[in-house]
């Protein structure tokens, strides 16, 4: 396994489109529930407790090889909002492109023809780190980070918030990342044993009502 | 009460009774919790969930499991709101809901709201299986601390499945003690009142309604299935309970 593999996924200009998307900061930004790094941060904390350890945990057991098409299915059932999975299935269809010219596999390919319009993001990113060479806790961490990460990001374009608060906000819950990618790799381990229904289901209920708003709006600078 | 928590498991069970009505033929009550037979209307037959005491308390483990047959039609309600209190035994209180609906019957599941009162640590779990054709309304409502207070620690997992398939998997966790953020702009944003109405039906796999905003945090939106969720955060509970209601009649217009 090469280290370096992980800096590559992780890398925000690996090219699958995330930046395109603000993982509910855009709406959360409108209705004034976030305005400046105070708000970013708490916003990047629930985020993370909820969706970001739901992603994680089907990352983690996709990249332990836990069946690709039942965690599609887990992760329709804990995404509740049609346009949070509309946006988790344009992801992961951009992230399937990138990750099958990075690291060709048989299983992305497999997933790639049962799943034409895309599959979960989490469930593709799993399946890439696999394809690269990584594991489990790899997997999770891609894409833990990148659930504050993008938020963070697309706060300092929308509130001109100065890059350095915004990177402060990451350092402050990268400890919490640590403890939601240990559970995440927990629960994604039980699942290799007992099947997806033990994965967690944490919900964030603004930030799945937020995304039919936003889904709704003429004008927005990020699809998601 | 021992300090080991109560603990009671209500069992009810609806059949259609073969003259166009339902019968009720399994209809335990247990400890504190009792359950009512009460008028119906049509081929409905209604059910009450009278508490007979508070609870769930610290230490409580109270069930309820209910079973709708083949052609039978349920509804059931409680008298009143249930409220997690804090108790003498050590640890939390769970309340277990598991729910069966065969194909061809009904359930409209419309309980009083949840109160999670400071220093109450509950753990609730629904489960509802629906064989295919089965048809579901699904209300719970969660009011974190009674007016003007702190609320106490709240988990609560809502699971549905059709067919043996997930359709809907969400939990919510909230209160002193839960994972960071929770009443941050990503989760709860300050509301002190949410809900969750699911509603299933045969005949969505034809037409499913699409998403719908319903005011400032609240949305209807469609599942990955015969199934809609109205997903709903108030300041109170009356005020949620009114979009709750505005919700479902528009569905059942």
């Amino acid at each position: 396994m090469s280290r370096a593999a992980l800096l590559v996924l992780a890398d925000g200009r690996f090219p699958a489109g995330g930046h395109a998307h603000s993982g509910g900061a855009e709406a959360a930004v409108k209705a004034g529930l976030i305005t400046g790094a105070e708000g970013l941060e708490a916003f990047c904390r629930g985020r993370l407790h909820t969706t970001g350890l739901v992603s994680a945990a089907l990352a983690a057991a996709a990249a332990l090889g836990v069946d690709p098409l039942s965690l599609d299915a887990a992760a329709d059932a804990r995404t509740p909002s049609v346009a949070l999975r509309v946006a988790s299935r344009k992801l992961g269809r951009q992230l399937m492109r990138a990750a099958r010219a990075t690291w060709p596999s048989e299983e992305l390919d497999a997933l790639a023809r049962e799943f034409p319009k895309g599959a979960h993001q989490p469930v593709v990113l799993g399946l890439a780190a696999r394809a690269a060479g990584l594991g489990a806790g790899d997997a999770a961490y891609c894409s833990a980070y990148e659930c504050v990460s993008g938020p963070a990001s697309a706060v300092v374009r929308l509130l001109s918030l100065d890059p350095f608060d915004a990177t402060g906000v990451l350092a402050r819950v990268a400890g919490e990342v640590d403890l939601v990618v240990d559970a995440a790799v927990e629960s994604a381990v039980e699942a290799a044993r007992g099947g997806v229904d033990v994965l967690p289901a944490a919900s964030a209920p603004l930030l799945e009502v937020g995304a039919e708003g936003h889904a709704a709006w003429s004008v927005r600078l990020f699809a998601s | 009460m021992t300090a080991a928590g109560v603990r009671a498991t209500a069992r009810l069970g609806a059949r259609a009774d073969g003259r166009g009505g339902t019968a009720l033929p399994v209809l335990e009550s247990a400890g504190p919790l009792a359950l009512r037979r009460t008028r119906g209307s049509g081929d409905e037959a209604r059910v009450m969930l009278v508490g007979a005491m508070s609870g769930p308390l610290g230490g409580d483990r109270f069930a309820v499991e209910a079973e709708v047959g083949e052609g039978a039609r349920l509804r059931v309600g409680s008298a009143a709101a249930t409220i997690a209190l804090p108790g003498q035994a050590k640890g939390e209180a769970r309340y277990d809901v598991r729910i069966d609906v065969a194909a061809g019957g009904e359930l409209r599941w419309l309980p009083e709201q949840l109160i999670s009162v400071k220093g109450s640590d509950l753990r609730v779990s629904t489960r509802v299986d629906l064989a295919s054709g089965a048809r579901l309304v699904f209300r719970e409502e969660q009011v974190l601390g009674r007016a003007g207070e702190e609320p106490g620690r709240l988990r609560s997992r809502l699971t549905v499945r059709l067919d043996g398939r997930a359709l809907l998997d969400q939990e919510v966790a909230c209160g002193p003690g839960s994972p960071g953020g929770w009443d941050g702009p990503a989760v709860l944003g300050g509301h002190r009142a949410l809900g969750q109405l699911v509603v299933v039906r045969p005949e969505f796999v034809e037409r499913l309604p699409g998403p719908k905003v319903l005011g400032e945090a609240a949305a209807l939106t469609p599942l990955a299935g015969p199934a809609v969720l109205v997903s709903a955060l108030a300041p109170d509970a009356l005020r949620l309970r009114r979009l709750l209601d505005e919700a479902l009649a528009e569905l059942d217009s």
